[in-house]
């Protein structure tokens, strides 16, 4: 290190500098930059007459950030997202399950029967992990196939911007980061990824807020759960042709419940424990640009759909032989799932869900896309059902919703399925993104808050909601 | 999706036809996340939302996603190509409008186009609001004369019935400009071209520089001097000086700790001990 001067020295000779200066440089140099670029850009650039196209850009913008129209067209493109998504997905999702599950189950099993595989390898391995890798696969892969290309088509389309637009007022005056609304848009795909994306919001108090609350935003792994159970129970509340829409509407009722949240815990938080202004920022609303439709839906099946899938089949196998077990593994005459199912059935009860939904919801922390499945296979596995499971393959009536057969048959209510909406938007987000969140933040404080926060609030409103509509009926 | 493929047609091809990139276009092998032992780094930066990602997943074959959004990109993406017997790593910076950083993914792009001393510096620029792109651009060539504009979203420029002069700009900026419509892959074998001959030294840049205000020019080089006496091998001591000038706290910072050096060799060491990686964190 042959150091010709001393760090001191230089800086007391850039004080000495600038002292002889004697003016504000930094402004003088970004006027300076600013005005080159003007010339340089200026030298370049030729406009001509004809600037068409680029009104209707402006049109669009008028009408979709406008006061009193740019809510409701929110809501309408959101509905109309999801009444395809819940139309489309219907048959396909019931053709799997007939599939999967009443033709391919029983085969495996008299196959396994036929070898000489004895009760308990094939109990495992086929109504334990596969059979919670066909749950998976049909109840969530024609939904994702369907809603992620088009979320993707209005993502490229350039309509998020103009989403972190409108709602930009809100966060503020809920004390929070108008950005937040982009790391929102990002937690409707995943809460990890979007915690992550956290990082664009500068200060660290509203950075903070974006993570506590990013989990009302419903990710991946908890829309495939909103639809189904909104198609069974909520649909299944009105005439067949009206079915999808209302079911359509209940799921963006949750959605938009989730981003109400958003504001009122943002809001307390910024009153409370991360006191401070909100900041000031300026937001690029970029011009709309032709989605290329082909493509989108092709990196959206691989990169999303697939890959999200691919994880819910991961976690779903283990957590098969998890629930395989502990519905096999008996102490006192009585299986293990039993034993937690009925120890916090009362508990349950209070807040509207079951044994059942809860221990669902135990197993399913590494990865919220398999509560549906597990639910399916503890309702039927845990034998409260007579006739039905016992490790003998699952038998139902041909022709039917095999889903809403199972669930109903678990003595499941129209306000089980509501409270059960509301948990699956308000709980503890997956391990995956608590994981991240405390990578993003380095304190245990934090983690533990957003953690936790979202499962006592999720238990609250369940709580009032069954009290209040048990009272009422 | 598939250019790869094509390669092995360039041996049919006569000498001639070697001077052109449209030729060269069938070198192009994309590496994927494949990128240990390099010869180049190249460092793709821009303002937000100008394409970048679209840039990156057009060279190196990977599917970053995109989106039409600013601030998509927060962390650095790397991915590989091969291009006329050369490897390229390629690391995809969150978007900046200056390089006067305030927040974390600014200053992820701001330490790696200063300290990470990249071979060649892509900046891609939205055609359609060039002036205020051209702030960022300003401030890279002040960094750096290893750079090549990516004149992105051409097909913009033409859909508002505008005209973008490529060849003007070039000559203004001392730099090489490549117009391109990068999501339809549009230019980018001559955007490639231009790197390959830019890492390669082949084209002589004279980087647009600002002129520091009058009374400060003595004091500048003055200071320049000695800030590249006290940190030898620090890649820009210029760029140092004028933020010292102009009272920029976290260089004000990195030098009184001596961590203006230090940074540099940290980040270049970060980088070559963990290829291989699709998603590098910078925290």
């Amino acid at each position: 290190m042959t150091q010709h001067m001393h760090p001191e020295k230089i800086l007391a000779r850039v004080g000495t500098l600038r002292w002889e200066a004697g003016r504000d440089f930094h402004d003088e140099l970004v006027e300076s930059i600013y005005a080159d670029a003007a010339r340089i850009a200026d030298r370049a650039v030729t406009r001509k007459g004809q600037r068409g196209r680029f009104d209707m850009d402006r049109t669009i913008d008028r009408l979709v950030t406008s006061r009193w129209l740019g809510f409701p067209l929110m809501l309408l493109m959101l509905t109309v997202v999801f009444w395809l998504t819940i139309e489309g997905a219907n048959y396909p999702s019931a053709m799997l399950a007939s599939l999967l599950v009443d033709s391919m189950h029983p085969i495996l099993k008299g196959l396994a029967d036929g070898i000489g595989v004895p009760w308990w390898i094939s109990g495992l391995l086929i109504d334990g992990m596969y059979l919670a890798m066909a749950w998976v696969i049909s109840v969530m892969l024609p939904p994702m196939a369907i809603f992620f290309p088009l979320f993707t088509l209005l993502e490229d389309f350039g309509y998020l911007p103009r989403v972190a637009f409108n709602l930009d007022g809100l966060f503020r005056r809920s004390g929070a980061h108008g950005k937040q609304a982009l790391t929102m848009a990002m937690g409707f795909g995943c809460n990890a990824a979007a915690i992550v994306a956290t990082r664009i919001i500068d200060s660290p108090r509203e950075r903070l807020i974006a993570i506590i609350t990013n989990n009302f935003a419903l990710c991946n792994g908890r829309w495939p759960t909103q639809i189904l159970v909104a198609t069974i129970f909520i649909g299944g509340l009105v005439p067949a042709h009206l079915a999808g829409l209302v079911s359509a509407a209940a799921v963006v009722s949750v959605a938009v419940l989730g981003i109400v949240m958003t504001f009122v815990v943002s809001w307390a938080l910024s009153r409370t424990v991360l006191k401070g202004e909100a900041s000031a920022f300026s937001l690029e609303l970029p011009p709309y640009r032709p989605p290329q439709i082909l493509r989108t839906i092709y990196t959206s099946m691989i990169d999303r759909t697939l890959i999200v899938l691919w994880r819910a089949v991961i976690f779903a196998i283990p957590a098969g032989a998890a629930i395989w077990l502990m519905s096999n593994i008996h102490v006192d005459g009585t299986s293990l799932a039993v034993h937690f199912i009925d120890f916090t059935g009362p508990f349950g009860a209070l807040v509207g869900l079951n044994g059942v939904i809860l221990l669902a919801y135990v197993i399913a922390i590494p990865a919220n896309e398999i509560v549906i499945p597990t639910i399916l296979m503890l309702t039927v596995l845990s034998a409260r059902i007579a006739g039905l499971g016992d490790g003998a393959g699952v038998m139902f009536e041909p022709d039917s919703d095999v889903t809403a057969d199972v669930l109903v048959a678990g003595g499941w209510t129209l306000l089980t399925a509501i409270n059960l909406m509301l948990f699956s938007l308000v709980h503890n987000p997956c391990s995956t993104t608590i994981y991240t969140i405390y990578k993003e933040t380095r304190s245990a404080k934090w983690t533990t808050v957003a953690s936790l926060l979202p499962v006592v609030m999720g238990f609250v409103m369940c709580f009032v909601l069954t009290q209040v509509w048990l009272l009422l009926s | 999706m598939s250019s790869e493929k094509t390669a092995p047609a360039q041996a049919a091809v006569s000498s001639s036809c070697e001077a052109c990139p449209a030729h060269h276009a069938a070198n192009l092998i994309r590496l994927g996340v494949n990128m240990a032992n390099w010869d180049f780094v190249v460092a793709l930066s821009g303002n937000p939302n100008t394409g970048k990602t679209t840039v990156f997943n057009a060279l190196t074959g990977l599917r970053q996603h995109t989106g039409n959004w600013p601030g998509k990109t927060v962390v650095r993406a790397e991915g590989g190509f091969a291009y006329a017997g050369d490897r390229y790593k390629l690391v995809d910076l969150p978007g900046t409008y200056s390089l006067l950083s305030t927040s974390d993914d600014e200053e992820v792009a701001r330490d790696f186009i200063l300290f990470g001393s990249p071979d060649v510096t892509i900046v891609v620029v939205d055609a359609t609001v060039l002036e205020r792109n051209l702030n960022l651009v300003l401030q890279v060539l002040e960094i750096t004369e290893r750079a090549v504009i990516c004149l992105n979203l051409m097909d913009e420029v033409k859909r508002r019935g505008m005209e973008v002069d490529d060849r003007r700009l070039a000559r203004d900026l001392g730099v090489p400009v490549v117009p391109t419509v990068a999501r339809r892959n549009e230019g980018i074998a001559e955007l490639l071209q231009a790197v390959a001959d830019v890492a390669a030294g082949r084209v002589a840049s004279k980087p647009y520089r600002i002129e520091p205000p009058p009374g400060l020019k003595d004091a500048l080089g003055e200071l320049t001097d000695e800030v590249s006496a006290a940190f030898p091998g620090l890649y820009n001591a210029r760029w140092v000086a004028l933020r010292l000038l102009e009272g920029d706290p976290r260089i004000v910072e990195a030098v009184r700790s001596g961590q203006i050096a230090d940074l540099g060799r940290h980040l270049s060491t970060q980088t070559a001990s963990e290829p291989g990686l699709a998603l590098q964190e910078v925290s």
